[in-house]
Formats: structure tokens, C-alpha cells, sequence
């Protein structure tokens, strides 16, 4: 049978593959570029028996938006860099206490208000680190209007399998571009649960990870009553203040997603095999990159394209592949080289790192990926 | 017979970290009782708190209970009413927590009339962080961050919920802990958004540096200064100053929010 084709736009795209995911609770607060996820998801949720709330603030969108998955509801929120800084506070909650949610950040130009209808980069680094605190990450960098779709299906996948936030990081250009996209037909795509407890419930600990390092998460109200705090705790989930716990359980996170690198992190590497020059590129800037890679081959130029749709965990067992292999590495990204300091670090000075940064507004275009190809020549 | 608690605390979660004194306790105690009065299953209560010393009560409760941000206590619990409306949500926090940092999820939650229970725990200042003055630290009073008297004005926090559309609105103090039972249960019984300021002494971080004396003082203090709310609406402005109403104070009933949004989107 055929797949519906559709014309749509990125941000719809997002909210298809929420409903597709079974997204059944949003809360969120209005901002552009970001503003037709929670346009979207108010008038569907409510055809699938889900809910919608527009809440006071980003800080009160994060929280609700973890409330609802601890009452058993996969849920969602979307913004932009100034609600993401305020998501910073309670998304480290959603860390440390292991909730399973998805984040969408379509990321716009500029620190503060900036440049708040203009497409950036910058936010790549505040989507590792932002919140205060060691802990793990997933975050996801699609580049298409298929890939918003299939990769928010990816995103709610990898939150309910890791118990944890993950972050949709994608921008302005996608956001608001429309592509015809093939919508998957139920069942195509797998769609994952979060692991939930079969134990008796006086024997549960809402923190004593399986082997996978992943614990079995309760819904409120399923007769397992337990306590949740952003307190460091024991396994039993009640604070406490031995640091030697708390540093072990920090680990077991980061572990948790580490030892899982290769369920996590995709990449799409076009062209690497024999590839002198690779283009080190995400979300829109990577569309820019495929088509001078691909006008740059006719050319009879080696040349490839690495382009992560996982961003973090970093890449890194997938590039370092081609360190001492590659002469040349050009990561085009829509800031002052943030990624660039990732790639930096991965290659270690066995090839030249260059970037191309732009900060105006205006996406990197294929001809100036071009021109730095052909500079190397 | 003495009331038996053990039913609805943690077993090895007691002792407390309250201080000697604290009026904390108190609550806790009269709050286990109304919540065993209304008979609501412990399965289908979920009781949210922020940061402080009150936030800490959730963690000697044997219900759901979520120990989440500084002041967002109402932010998480409105997620958790939204995502499944058959829990009984409560939520509470100090008077920091719920008017300072968590000020707009507190009048925004009055608002929406969302079925949740709230519990300010107004004690005048942040305890936890050592006393330094909070929107109800009267005025002129002593903080560690007021050492020459507090300049700022202070919130009236049950004229506040008023104000922001909470449907029942009601003040006790822990000298009052039998009617304060009584006044828990009303809230929880509400349909719709109830709010019930509870005024407590903190002698660690209020009292001693405001000369309040002993911790039995400042109950007594409550008992000379709270005037039941029928008597204060006749009382005029100069002699309800320094003085407090107590008891029901609003009650109205409107369309709550959650079936409210359901009706609009068509929703069962
Ligand atoms: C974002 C943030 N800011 C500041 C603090 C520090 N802090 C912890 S509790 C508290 C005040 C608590 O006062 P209140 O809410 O009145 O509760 P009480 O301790 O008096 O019961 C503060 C400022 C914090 N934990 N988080
Ligand atoms: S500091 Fe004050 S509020 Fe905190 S436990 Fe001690 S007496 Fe109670
Ligand atoms: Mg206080």
C-alpha cells in the first residue's frame, strides 16, 4: 500500500510524529520560530484523547510537561533559545530524576530576544550543557521535513528506552520550510514504552536500574507509591547526602546512555569512504553542504559529507574513522564554531579544522562550502 | 484512643529535619487526619511540593509524592492534574516558595480553577536558607538580609488568591490545629482551585531575631492575633491591624478547568 504523501510544513512535521509516537500530553508557551508545534498539537491531542495546556511560562512548560509523563502520559513541549534557557532549570530535574520527555527547540538567531524570526545554531552547546550539573545527554539534529517526523518518533523512542529528556534541536529553516514527506503507516515505525514495574509494589525502588542501567519508571496513581525529588538519592528514591552515592549514580547515568552509543547516535556519512575533505555539518546547514558536496564530486573533488542527526552523545567513534585518513575537515554551522571545538577535539590536530560561521541571519548557501572545498585543493 | 499516624507516613522516614519548635509538625499531623477524613484512596493522591523546609513534608508521606523546584510545586502538580484528572492533587510550599519564586505558577493556578489543592506554609521568611526575608515578612521586621528592619511590603497571600479566582480561600495557624483539620478537609472536599494559608512559627530563623521569645510564644502569638473571619469583615481597617483573619474567607463554585477544556474540545 502506497504511503500518504503530504505537503507540510517542519513544525507540522514535528507534530505528526508526535501523535505518531503516542504524545498525549503538550504544555507549552508560545515563541517563534517555534509557535505551530503548540498550534498544531492543540487542535490534534484532544482528537486522540490527549491534552493541551498553554502554560504561564517555559519554566511552568517544562515542569508540567515532566508532571504529565510521571502521570504516565508520553508528553512534549517546543520553544525557542530565550524559553529554552528558562526549560534549563526543571529540564535538569527531568535529568536527575529520570523522566521520560521531549524538548523541542527550534532554534532562532541571536542571544536573548536576538533575532527571533532569523534561523541559528548557537544553542548546540547550551543543549549539552545548559542546565547546571553533570549529567547525559540525547539530542537530535534532523535536517529535513521527513526527518522532523521520523526523528521526533526517534526522540520519544530514545526518552521512554532511556527514562530520560531528549532534546529535538532543530531550527528556523527546517522549522519553517515545507517538503512533501511520506507519512509512515502505523506500525511501520517502532514505537517504544517506557519499561514499567511488574514487581510487587512494596518491593519497588523507582531507582535500582536493570541491566541496561535503566530503571523501571511507575506512573503516579498505579499503586506504586513513591517518591521523586531532585535531591541526589538512593535507590529507593529518598534523598541523601553520600556524595560517594550520588557520584555513582551520576555515572550510571551518563553510562546509561553511553554504553548505548550505537542504539543512540546516527549519522548519515555520504561520501566518506575515500573522502580528502569531509564537511562536518547538521540540521540545515547540512542541506547546504550535501549539494557542494555533490556539485564539488562532479567536479572530481574527494570529498564527503559526516552529518550527525544524533549530536550528542558526540559522534565520536563514527568520525574518528577518518582522523589521519582525512586532510581536511570544514564544519559550516550557524554560530562562531561551536561544534567546530567538538570536531577539534575528536580529530586532535591530525587534519586542518576549518569553519564557516555565520551569525546573520542568513543560511550558510552551498557556494561558500564550495568555495572552502575548492581552497583546499 | 490516640490517632494513630502510621498508617499514612514512611516507615523510617521519621525523625524529621524540622527544628525543635517548628510549626511544621503540627500541619503534617492535621493534614494526615483530614486527608484520612475525606477517605480518598493513598494510591490517588499525589502531593507535590518546591523547595524549603515545608517542601520537605512529601518525603514522610506514604502517598505519590513529588519533591520537584524551588516555587514549582503548582507547575508539576498542574501536569500531573492535566495528564490524568483522577488524582487527587495537593500541592504545597512555603510562603517563599508559593509568593516569591513560584509567585506566577501560585496566581495562574488560581486562575484556571484547576482541581488542586494548594497549602502555603506561611512562616514569614525563608527558613530553610537561614531567614532572610520573603513577600510576608512584615514590615519593619528582622531578616538576615534585613538587618536594619525589612522595607518591603507584604503580600496578603489569601487576598492574593482571591484576587487570581481561587473558588475557596481559608486561613489557620498550628495554634488552631483541631479547626485546621476541619478547614483541610473543606479545601479538599472543593471542587476547583482551594488555597489554605497556614501560618506557622519558624523560631530557628524568624522568632530569635524578631525577640518572639519561646516557640510556645509564638503560638500563643497566633491565638492573640487571628480573629475569625465573620468578626474581621466587621472589624474596621485600624483594628485589624497586626491582626489576621481566619476560617473560610472565599467560597464561590465555578467550572473547573480540566472538564471546563475537555467540554470545549469535545473531549470523552
Ligand atoms: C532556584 C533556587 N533559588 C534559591 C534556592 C535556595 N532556597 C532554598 S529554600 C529557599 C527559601 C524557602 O523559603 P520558603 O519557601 O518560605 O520555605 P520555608 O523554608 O520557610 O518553609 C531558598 C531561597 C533554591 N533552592 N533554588
Ligand atoms: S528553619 Fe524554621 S521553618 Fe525550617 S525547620 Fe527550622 S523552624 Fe521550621
Ligand atoms: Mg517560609
Amino acid at each position: 500500500m502506497a504511503r500518504e504523501i503530504r505537503f507540510l510544513q517542519g513544525n507540522e512535521a514535528v507534530c505528526e510524529g508526535a501523535l505518531y509516537a503516542g504524545c498525549r500530553f503538550y504544555a507549552g508557551y508560545p515563541i517563534t520560530p517555534s509557535t505551530e508545534i503548540a498550534e498544531g498539537l492543540s487542535a490534534s491531542l484532544p482528537k486522540v484523547g490527549g491534552r493541551f495546556i498553554q502554560m504561564e511560562d517555559e519554566l511552568a512548560a517544562m515542569a508540567a510537561t515532566i508532571g504529565g509523563s510521571i502521570a504516565g502520559k508520553k508528553s512534549m513541549t517546543a520553544t525557542s533559545g530565550p524559553g529554552m534557557s528558562l526549560k534549563m532549570e526543571n529540564l535538569g530535574y527531568g535529568y536527575l530524576t529520570e523522566i521520560p520527555c521531549v524538548i523541542v527547540n527550534v532554534m532562532r538567531g541571536g542571544p536573548s530576544t536576538g533575532l527571533p524570526t532569523g534561523p541559528g545554531q548557537s544553542d548546540v552547546m547550551q543543549a549539552k550543557w545548559g542546565t547546571h550539573g553533570d549529567h547525559p545527554a540525547i539530542v537530535l539534529t534532523p535536517s529535513t521535513v521527513q526527518e522532523q517526523l521520523n526523528e521526533t518518533v526517534r526522540a520519544f523512542n530514545l526518552a521512554e528506552k532511556y527514562r530520560m529528556p531528549v532534546i529535538l534541536l532543530t531550527d528556523e529553516i527546517i522549522g519553517h520550510m515545507r517538503e512533501a514527506i511520506e507519512i509512515p503507516e502505523p506500525g511501520e515505525l517502532e514505537v517504544i514504552d517506557r519499561k514499567r514495574p511488574t514487581c510487587d509494589p512494596k518491593d519497588y525502588k523507582p531507582y535500582k536500574p536493570e541491566a541496561d542501567l535503566v530503571p523501571p519508571m511507575a506512573d503516579f496513581g498505579s499503586g506504586y507509591r513513591y517518591h521523586i525529588t531532585g535531591l541526589n538519592h538512593a535507590e529507593d528514591g529518598f534523598p541523601s547526602n553520600n556524595g560517594k552515592m550520588a557520584q555513582a549514580d551520576e555515572i550510571r547515568q551518563e553510562n546509561k546512555v553511553m554504553h548505548h552509543y550505537d542504539d543512540i547516535v546516527k549519522v548519515e556519512e555520504f561520501e566518506c569512504a575515500d573522502a580528502e575533505i569531509i564537511v562536518f555539518a547538521y540540521g540545515s546547514s547540512a542541506r547546504s553542504a550535501k549539494e557542494a558536496v555533490i556539485k564539488a564530486r562532479e567536479e572530481g573533488v574527494k570529498v564527503g559529507l559526516f552529518r550527525p542527526l544524533t549530536l550528542w552523545p558526540f559522534p565520536e567513534k563514527h568520525l574518528e574513522k577518518y582522523v589521519g585518513k582525512t586532510k581536511k575537515f570544514i564544519v559550516p554551522e550557524l554560530n562562531l564554531g561551536m561544534i567546530k571545538l567538538e570536531v577539534d577535539r575528536v580529530v586532535k590536530g591530525q587534519a586542518e579544522v576549518v569553519g564557516i560561521n555565520k551569525i546573520d541571519s542568513d543560511p550558510i548557501t552551498p557556494v561558500e562550502i564550495m568555495d572552502e572545498i575548492r581552497r583546499s585543493k | 484512643m490516640a490517632y494513630d499516624y502510621s498508617k499514612y507516613l514512611r516507615a523510617g522516614k521519621i525523625p524529621h529535619i524540622w527544628c525543635p519548635g517548628c510549626g511544621y509538625g503540627i500541619i503534617m499531623k492535621s493534614l494526615i487526619r483530614a486527608i484520612d477524613a475525606t477517605g480518598i484512596d493513598k494510591d490517588d493522591i499525589v502531593l507535590t511540593s518546591g523547595i524549603g523546609c515545608a517542601s520537605r513534608l512529601p518525603g514522610y508521606m506514604d502517598f505519590n509524592t513529588l519533591h520537584t523546584t524551588h516555587g514549582r510545586s503548582l507547575a508539576f502538580a498542574t501536569g500531573v492534574k492535566v495528564a490524568n484528572p483522577k488524582l487527587k492533587v495537593i500541592a504545597l510550599g512555603g510562603d517563599g516558595d508559593m509568593t516569591a519564586i513560584g509567585g506566577n505558577h501560585f496566581i495562574h493556578a488560581c486562575r484556571r480553577n484547576i482541581d488542586i489543592t494548594c497549602f502555603v506554609f506561611n512562616n514569614y521568611i525563608y527558613g530553610m536558607t537561614g531567614g532572610q526575608y520573603s513577600p510576608t515578612t512584615p514590615k519593619n521586621s528582622k531578616a538576615t538580609t534585613a538587618p536594619y528592619g525589612n522595607a518591603d511590603n507584604q503580600f496578603d497571600i489569601a487576598q492574593l488568591a482571591i484576587g487570581a479566582g481561587a473558588t475557596f480561600v481559608a486561613r489557620t495557624t498550628t495554634y488552631h490545629a483541631v479547626p485546621m483539620e476541619k478547614l483541610i478537609k473543606q479545601a479538599l472536599d472543593h471542587k476547583g482551585f482551594s488555597v489554605v494559608e497556614i501560618m506557622a512559627g519558624c523560631p530557628t530563623g524568624y522568632g530569635r531575631k524578631n525577640k518572639q521569645g519561646s516557640p510556645a510564644n509564638m503560638i500563643l502569638w497566633q491565638k492573640e492575633n487571628a480573629v475569625p473571619a465573620n468578626k474581621a469583615k466587621e472589624m474596621s481597617e485600624e483594628e485589624m491591624a497586626g491582626k489576621f483573619a481566619i476560617g473560610v474567607l472565599h467560597e464561590v463554585q465555578k467550572a473547573e478547568y480540566v472538564e471546563a477544556y475537555d467540554a470545549q474540545v469535545g473531549l470523552k
